[in-house]
């Protein structure tokens, strides 16, 4: 057993840290809000150089061809630093449906455009209230008709995967007559979302089916690395701040009521940690152990960062419900990540069904 | 990173496995059965005479001193396969192994090492750990009981004073034994660590009624105790530093329990909810045990996680008592929610329904997992100063001479 990243996954995560520090400070945050922007386009391109958009795609497709771990301590530096890019959008869930269900000529015209940046693709899943991956679009004809919403970053998308009726997934170039968008009042400022009509589109069919299941928990794998990377952020941020703070004649970090609250956030966000290793670990390693462990992690994702976005806010008292204080991105980010991929109830589902001993598939 | 054993450990755990399914079976200990604990010590060291002979006992201790010499992940891959048996593994064996032995490797002497240590590994020594006190528990340095040396020129200690909480001390041969030498220094400075032989005259255990029914913990008064000089570990006045190895070993050992969601929910699934179903599929419930079952994984994994820290030579630190202060809690509320699922017959059940009295006994017994080996809050403040870096406890009595101390 040797249950750690390599040397060259932890040099990883720093070239990643280091390069978000550098391009995403908080202000540039507020900055990208106040302007309406919808991403953080430098950041992107960046990201492309670094070859980091690339590094889970084939190298046969212009990637680096690396694993879930390489991608997840990108994904957890993203997370940190609340990034305004589409990553989990285009890389993490576009592309790897490109790859797991596209056909050779699907693969061929997308995953390097992707790969470089140059091209930006997103997941549409969702159709309103109601079951999270929902199947009421379909296909007649070479033609798309329904509606997908939320769609993240659907506004700088060149092209949707759409998942449709009967589970399959499309591919759809959203400029075109037959799709309209629509921006929507989006929870987290920082990453926009659309509703997508589609009105007889023309769209084109993917030849892998059944591949909706291994699309989505290795989606939430990274997912929790995200969260990890977020929760991590705030504990710090709470942190200092309470070293910081001098209140009743001594730092406001020396009283316990913070200390243990920060002390719980800090356990979770260890035990969250670890089923996002273990999940990366199953993702390249276990399929028949990948269920399991990306319910985990999700769960644990979703818990971890709650309590950190929570107590973050709360450590910095009314300081923290100021716009120039940097708790809010998180405390935003946090509901966004909770719901997106589906909730706990979701999660909670999938991890009892993925047990052993089928009594507990129940319901 | 591997979950996987490399082939080397593949190899290691397959020998272990083997020798485990030839030798286990007859030391398992009934499950959910009730013995007198005479019994039970017995069953203890007959597994340690075993585990001895086979070669399986003191895996990390040095081939001179009667164990294997092996590095740590091979004592923790031995553990897991041991840990699927259930053998009488309990602080009457672990006290001894997991802390009174690093504690004499570490600071006793080559004689107290020969002495002791090969002993312990055959199961001709037990021990048990008098450390706490009624007014020295988290605060343990506020501990009262002294010793002086005797005026008969010998060396020898006089030892007086009251312990209490000590887990079958009623039952073992040796006690590791911390108490004050010098009251005119601050707190931490002047204790003095000793093994005491538990026949020595002047030493009266008092079982203790414990809430689950039985006593395993006692009272330990001590009257006029003589131990030689020869039987202190370290020097006189650096009996905390041994206190600190000694923890460390206990922490470490407890994050290794195995606390399973999964039985709770078979137990879950047996439960018929009125509807025709089961309680497992009520949303609440399963969103419960999935969140439980979430945690536990992440204990697990964390711990693979610092297992290899410790394989690869570096020290958890206060790293180890996160997931004892997690997966303690977790049981509790695990065991609670089953118990509560069951309805009235969760209180009590029929005759013949072990399973909840099972769920029943492990309810009670998750109370003690938040408070010994280091209470929730305390490990809480560890985890906030040592892994943050936080600002540490006020403390008023840190530079005061014990004896200037109120209380
Ligand atoms: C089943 C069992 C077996 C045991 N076996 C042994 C044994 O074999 N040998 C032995 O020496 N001891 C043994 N112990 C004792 C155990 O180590 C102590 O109970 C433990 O250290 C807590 O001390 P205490 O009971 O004095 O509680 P206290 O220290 O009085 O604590 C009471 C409460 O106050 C909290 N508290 C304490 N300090 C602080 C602080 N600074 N800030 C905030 N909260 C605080 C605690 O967390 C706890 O909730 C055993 C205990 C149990 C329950």
């Amino acid at each position: 057993m040797n249950f750690d990243l390599s040397d060259e996954q932890k040099m990883l995560g720093e070239q990643a840290r280091a390069l978000f520090a550098d391009m995403t400070p908080f202000d540039r945050l507020r900055t990208l809000i106040d302007s309406g922007a919808e991403w953080d386009e430098p950041l992107w391109r960046a990201l492309a150089d670094m070859g980091f958009l690339g590094a889970a795609i084939p190298e046969e497709y212009g990637g680096l061809g690396l694993g879930a771990l390489d991608l997840g301590v990108i994904m957890e530096a993203l997370g940190a630093a609340n990034a305004a890019v589409p990553f989990m959008s285009s890389i993490v869930l576009a592309a790897e449906a490109i790859r797991l269900a596209g056909s050779e000529a699907q693969k061929a015209a997308w995953l390097p455009k992707l790969a470089s940046g140059d091209a930006i693709a997103t997941f549409a899943y969702a159709e309103g209230p109601g079951p999270v991956f929902a199947t009421g679009a379909g296909l007649k004809g070479g033609k798309l008709t329904g509606s997908k919403s939320p769609v993240a970053d659907a506004g700088i998308a060149d092209i949707a995967i759409v998942l449709v009726a009967g589970g399959g997934f499309v591919l759809v170039e959203l400029d075109q007559p037959g799709v309209k968008r629509t921006k929507l009042d989006s929870f987290d400022q920082l990453r926009p979302h659309f509703r997508i009509d589609f009105d007889g589109a023309v769209a084109e069919p993917m030849p892998g089916v059944g591949k909706l299941d291994r699309l989505i928990d290795q989606a939430a794998v990274q997912a929790a690395f995200e969260a990890v990377g977020a929760a991590e952020a705030c504990l710090h941020m709470a942190r200092d701040y309470a070293m910081e703070r001098q209140i009743f004649g001594r730092p406001l970090g020396g009283f316990q009521a913070i200390k243990h609250k920060l002390a719980d956030v800090a356990v979770a966000t260890e035990l969250a940690r670890s089923n996002a290793y273990y999940g990366g670990w199953a993702a390249e390693s276990s399929a028949d152990d990948l269920p399991a462990a990306a319910a985990a992690a999700r769960l644990s994702g979703i818990k971890c960062l709650e309590m950190a976005a929570r107590e973050n806010l709360q450590v910095h008292g009314g300081i923290g419900y100021t716009f120039e204080a940097n708790c809010h991105f998180y405390y935003r980010r946090e509901r966004m990540l909770a719901v997106y991929l589906g909730n706990r109830g979701f999660w909670a589902d999938r991890l009892l069904n993925a047990q052993p001993g089928s009594q507990v598939k129940a319901a | 990173m591997d979950f996987n054993d490399s082939p080397e450990e593949a190899a290691f755990r397959a020998e272990a496995r083997a020798w485990l399914a030839a030798h286990a079976p007859v030391h398992e200990l009934p499950v959910g059965a009730k013995m007198p604990d005479t019994e039970e010590a017995d069953r203890g060291r007959a597994w340690m005479r075993e585990l001895y002979a086979g070669g399986w006992s003191g895996l990390t201790f040095p081939k001179a001193l009667g164990g294997r010499g092996l590095s740590g992940i091979e004592a923790v891959i031995f553990a897991e396969e041991e840990g699927k048996y259930h053998l009488p593994k309990g602080p009457f064996t672990s006290i001894g192994t997991g802390m009174a032995l690093p504690v004499i490797a570490k600071h006793g002497n080559d004689e107290q090492r020969a002495r002791f240590i090969e002993a312990t590994l055959k199961g001709d020594i037990t021990w048990c750990q008098l450390f706490s006190e009624p007014a020295a528990g988290s605060d343990l340095a506020g501990l009262r009981t002294k010793a002086v040396r005797a005026d008969d020129g010998s060396g020898d200690w006089i030892v007086n004073g009251q312990k209490v909480w000590s887990s079958w001390a009623h039952l073992t041969d040796w006690g590791i034994l911390v108490v004050r030498t010098d009251p005119t220094v601050p707190k931490h400075k002047g204790l003095t660590f000793f093994v005491v032989d538990m026949k020595t005259p002047g030493i009266e255990t008092r079982p203790i009624r414990q809430i689950s029914g039985a006593s395993e913990f006692n009272e330990t008064f001590l009257t006029d105790v003589r131990i030689p000089d020869a039987n202190r570990l370290g020097a006189e006045g650096e009996g905390w530093a041994c206190c600190m190895t000694v923890l460390m070993g206990e922490r470490l050992g407890s994050g290794a329990h195995r606390s399973g969601v999964e039985p709770l929910l078979d137990f879950a699934a047996a439960t018929p909810d009125g509807h025709g179903g089961t309680m497992l599929d009520d949303r609440s419930i399963r969103q419960q045990f999935a969140e439980a079952l979430a945690e536990e994984q992440g204990e697990r994994f964390f711990q693979a996680r610092l297992r290899t820290m410790v394989s690869k030579g570096e020290n958890p630190g206060a790293l180890a008592g996160m997931v004892k202060l997690a997966y303690a809690s977790r049981y509790q509320k695990t065991n609670g929610l089953a118990l509560e699922l069951r309805g009235l017959a969760g209180i009590a059940p029929e005759a013949g329904d072990t399973a909840t009295g099972d769920v029943q006994y492990d309810y009670i017994y998750s109370t003690v997992m938040r408070i010994a080996g280091g209470a929730d809050e305390v490990l809480r403040n560890q985890i906030a100063e040592r892994v943050l870096g936080m600002p540490g406890e006020v403390r008023m009595d840190k530079d005061v001479p014990f004896e200037k101390l109120n209380g």
